[in-house]
């Protein structure tokens, strides 16, 4: 039984990483391009909303290619190697109160340590991909990685020592108001060093676009790519899950109606922001 | 059109062992470039190819690296080499204009005028005035599209994507006032020997005054986006650095020489055409850093839009109408003999040299390539930085490959 | 100083260089036997000539002529200086010492030409591949991909 529900919360995760990853390109695409003075994805849905969705079936149908010289199996398997761990952590994210999916006692040891073993893929994936520009990439990002776990870790310990348990659920559920202000340094520390976790910009050095020409990842087309994607993307949400779960007391401040009526004022608000912006792409 | 019967077709079919070829011209591109370390055996070798989101263009740079630091930068250009100072030998001399729009393709309207200088000065043919008040404010425009196009490149480089983005709305303006004056975004063949194609259409004038108008401001904004940035300032500061002695000895002009402080441009040192009647500044900077280079081309943008507006207002004064010059031949032949002569481009002293022997066509035109003299300090100026820094130095050179190569 | 402040200057100094000095088209033209080359061009950098521009070479049949622009910038001055080499022996010494902007004009040269130049510290091809046979910029360069302009134009 407990396999499959194992199974069934497996592809929960997945699509929830796959649902994560089609809403925070879409918002990324939009929020950037309106930075930079421009309107982003526009034709694909009501305001290019379902752009990441379009995008998937390209992915899958691309020519799966694999550079001459490169390690085949390594080369093929690498991805999974660095999706799969993102994709356990989620495992062990309280998503109610006093539940997990998987209610482990190092529950927060388990977030922390099974992503790093994404590292290793994404050294894989740089060696097999034959190319000196990738091997260098596939080293900038291990050495960043490698270095932000120690910070991280930390900062997630004082959590950890207020609560006095391992169990996520168990710090969400002994959370207070006050260790706000105490875990305060806490929470920015966790928050950058997640960021560097993720090779997101500021710390893209690995990817670095200008030079490497996204470094590790570079050799990778189609499917093979959009797990090194969908692997940021779900690394981002764990992280924020688990970062809100501990730091911020979960669901937990406002509990009931007061945070139904903060989802729905939140959800009216990007309501409306759409609805402008369709009225501007229609002008523009 | 009938081809002619001396073609060797058996020549033309590619050979049948072409795989065999391929792998014996790898072994032959191992020796050019030297893809084997110079150095330590343990240096890294990297070949930055010539397809490449950051080498503007088709250059590839073989890198030896100790870790991250360069120890060695060679650029190895010629993969955009068309021949067209071969090609000029068979073309009338009208011919070859369109040749030289795609020689610098980011400053097109330049290179036409460059060539058209030489072509002026060997035929003796004198340009009305009123095209050459057009040259010079479509010549300052081009300068300002093309270091719109450098400064954003140099964010996207450091990684400032909206930088890029904001100078590109300021060089999109630029292209849509060239679409009204000839109907061309990118090569224009607009400057012509004797004048310039066709007078500036209706109501240009106050399009272009109105973008005069706004650049300043816009360029403030850029000014403070990119280069008041702690990252972009950490990334160009200090990189690069080029003294004046070797700036000149190496034969750099433009913004890369005044960006190491030597002054000297040929807009006011060798004043062409009606250069003379205005009035500018020439921006110069202090340590030679990429730094110093970019804020040069962004400053000399804005002496641009001083001039533009000079030139706009003496505009008015000239004779409408005139924009060639009288009596030009259909196919020009100059007296034998060479002629020499050069503008001030967005990357320095852009000059042609043609020799005639007295027929339709230029006997020899050499194109002297800023990009090409400022292309060779490349492995002075990246050694001892990092990989990145690397980019960002060859990106501070602003190379235009259709330049270097030809 | 204007071109005949420099010809006149360049009398008084170096005599046996006045007579090879002409203007032709507006510019001053200085030219040098090629074996006087190296000579020519140290007095014209003791003048004051440190900006070298271009340096190029023109197939004239049975000699290449090379031709140096050089620029005094202080005396917002430029100069043609023209030699000649023979097509059999194409050698000429190289002007790197001097001017190092020549380094890469030079390899460009070599390149499109097959003109040599002595003292050059690193002559190779430039812009066409390593491999490439010829130099297509001769008058005489043959290639079966060259299409011969039609006769009727």
């Amino acid at each position: 039984m407990s396999f499959v529900w194992g199974l069934l919360w497996g592809l929960a995760t997945v699509l929830l990483i796959a649902g994560g990853a089609v809403i925070g390109v879409w918002w990324e695409r939009k929020v950037s391009a309106r930075i930079q003075m421009r309107l982003g994805p526009q034709q694909i849905g009501p305001a290019g909303s379902l752009q990441m969705i379009a995008d998937v079936p390209k992915l899958l149908f691309k020519e799966d290619v694999v550079p001459a010289g490169a390690d085949r199996r390594v080369f093929m398997y690498a991805p999974l190697l660095v999706f799969a761990p993102i994709a356990m952590a989620i495992a062990v994210i309280p998503f109610w109160a006093g539940w997990a999916p998987l209610d482990s006692a190092v529950g927060v040891l388990f977030f922390l340590a099974v992503p790093s073993i994404g590292v290793l893929g994404i050294l894989l994936s740089a060696w097999s991909s034959h190319n000196t520009l990738s091997t260098l990439g596939g080293v900038r990002a291990a050495a960043q990685m490698v270095s932000y776990e120690v910070p991280r870790s930390l900062a997630v310990l004082s959590v950890v020592v207020l609560a006095g348990s391992m169990r996520p659920t168990e710090v969400m559920g002994a959370w207070q108001w006050w260790w706000v202000p105490l875990t305060l340094l806490g929470f920015v520390v966790y928050f950058v060093a997640s960021i560097a976790e993720m090779n997101r910009g500021p710390f893209d050095i690995p990817e670095a676009e200008s030079e490497l020409v996204a470094g590790y990842f570079a050799d990778y087309s189609g499917m093979r790519w959009a797990f090194f994607m969908m692997a940021e993307y779900g690394a981002m949400i764990a992280a924020s899950l688990f970062g809100a779960a501990l730091f911020l007391g979960g669901f937990v401040w406002l509990p009931g109606l007061a945070g139904l009526a903060v989802y729905i004022g939140l959800a009216a608000l990007g309501y409306r922001d759409w609805r402008r912006s369709m009225a501007a792409e229609a002008l523009a | 059109m009938s081809v002619p019967s001396d073609i060797d077709r058996e020549a033309m079919v590619v050979p049948a062992d072409c795989l065999e070829a391929a792998e014996s011209l790898r072994e032959v591109g191992a020796q050019d470039g030297r893809l084997t370390p110079e150095g330590d055996e343990d240096h890294l070798v990297v070949n930055i190819g010539p397809s490449h989101p950051s080498t503007h263009g088709v250059c590839r740079i073989v890198v030896e690296l100790d870790g991250e630091i360069v120890v060695r930068a060679e650029p190895v250009i010629g993969h955009l080499h068309r021949g067209i100072e071969k090609m000029a030998e068979n073309r009338t001399y009208m011919q070859v204009m369109p040749l030289t729009d795609r020689l610098d393709y980011v400053g097109s309207m330049y290179a036409n005028w460059a060539y058209c200088r030489a072509v002026e000065r060997l035929t003796g043919i004198r340009v009305p005035e009123r095209a050459e008040y057009i040259r010079v404010i479509v010549c300052e425009l081009q300068r300002i599209a093309s270091h719109m196009m450098s400064i954003g490149s140099t964010g996207a480089d450091t990684g400032a994507f909206t930088a890029f983005m904001y100078a590109f709305v300021q060089r999109e303006k630029v292209v849509d006032l060239f679409e009204a004056v000839c109907g061309a975004r990118l090569t224009y063949n607009y400057v012509r020997p004797g004048g310039v194609a066709a007078d500036l259409p209706e109501g240009w004038e106050e399009k272009c005054r109105a973008f005069i108008e706004q650049h300043p401001t816009a360029m403030v904004e850029l000014d403070r986006l990119l280069f008041g940035n702690v990252i972009a300032r950490a990334r160009l500061k200090d990189i690069g650095v080029l003294d004046p002695a070797t700036a000149v000895a190496w034969g750099a002009t433009g913004p890369v020489a005044r960006g190491s402080g030597v002054d000297w441009d040929l807009r006011r040192d060798d004043a062409y055409s009606v250069y003379p009647r205005f009035d500018f500044d020439v921006p110069l900077g202090e340590r030679g850093d990429c730094y110093d280079r970019a804020r040069v081309r962004l400053w000399e943008c804005v002496q641009s839009c001083r001039i533009i507006g000079q030139a706009l207002d003496q505009l008015a004064e000239c004779e409408p109408g005139v924009i060639k010059a009288d009596g030009l031949p259909r196919l020009l032949a100059p007296r034998p003999g060479d002629a020499y002569d050069h503008i001030e481009s967005a990357r320095g002293s852009l000059g042609v040299y043609l020799v005639s022997d007295g027929s339709v066509r230029p006997y020899r035109m050499k194109v002297r390539s800023p990009a090409f003299a400022n292309l060779a300090l490349l492995p002075m100026l990246a050694r001892g930085h990092t990989l990145s820094d690397l980019v960002v130095v060859l990106g501070s050179l602003d190379p235009v490959f259709g330049e270097v190569d030809r | 100083m204007n071109i005949t402040e420099l010809r006149e200057y360049l009398c008084t100094q170096y005599p046996d260089l006045c007579p090879l000095f002409s203007i032709e088209f507006g510019d001053g033209v200085l030219t040098v036997p090629s074996d006087r080359l190296g000579e020519a061009m140290c007095s014209l950098k003791d003048l004051g000539f440190d900006f070298l521009g271009m340096l190029t070479a023109v197939d004239y049949g049975d000699e290449f002529e090379l031709v140096y622009r050089l620029r005094a910038r202080e005396m917002h001055l430029g100069l043609f200086l023209k030699t000649r080499v023979p097509r059999e022996a194409p050698h000429i010494r190289s002007v790197t010492a001097l001017w190092p902007s020549a380094n890469w004009h030079e390899r460009e040269v070599f390149d499109l030409f097959g003109i040599v130049f002595d003292g050059h510290p690193d002559l190779r091809r430039i812009l066409l591949p390593d491999d490439w046979v010829g130099h297509p910029l001769r008058k005489d360069y043959e290639d079966p991909n060259i299409i011969r302009r039609p006769d009727y134009l």
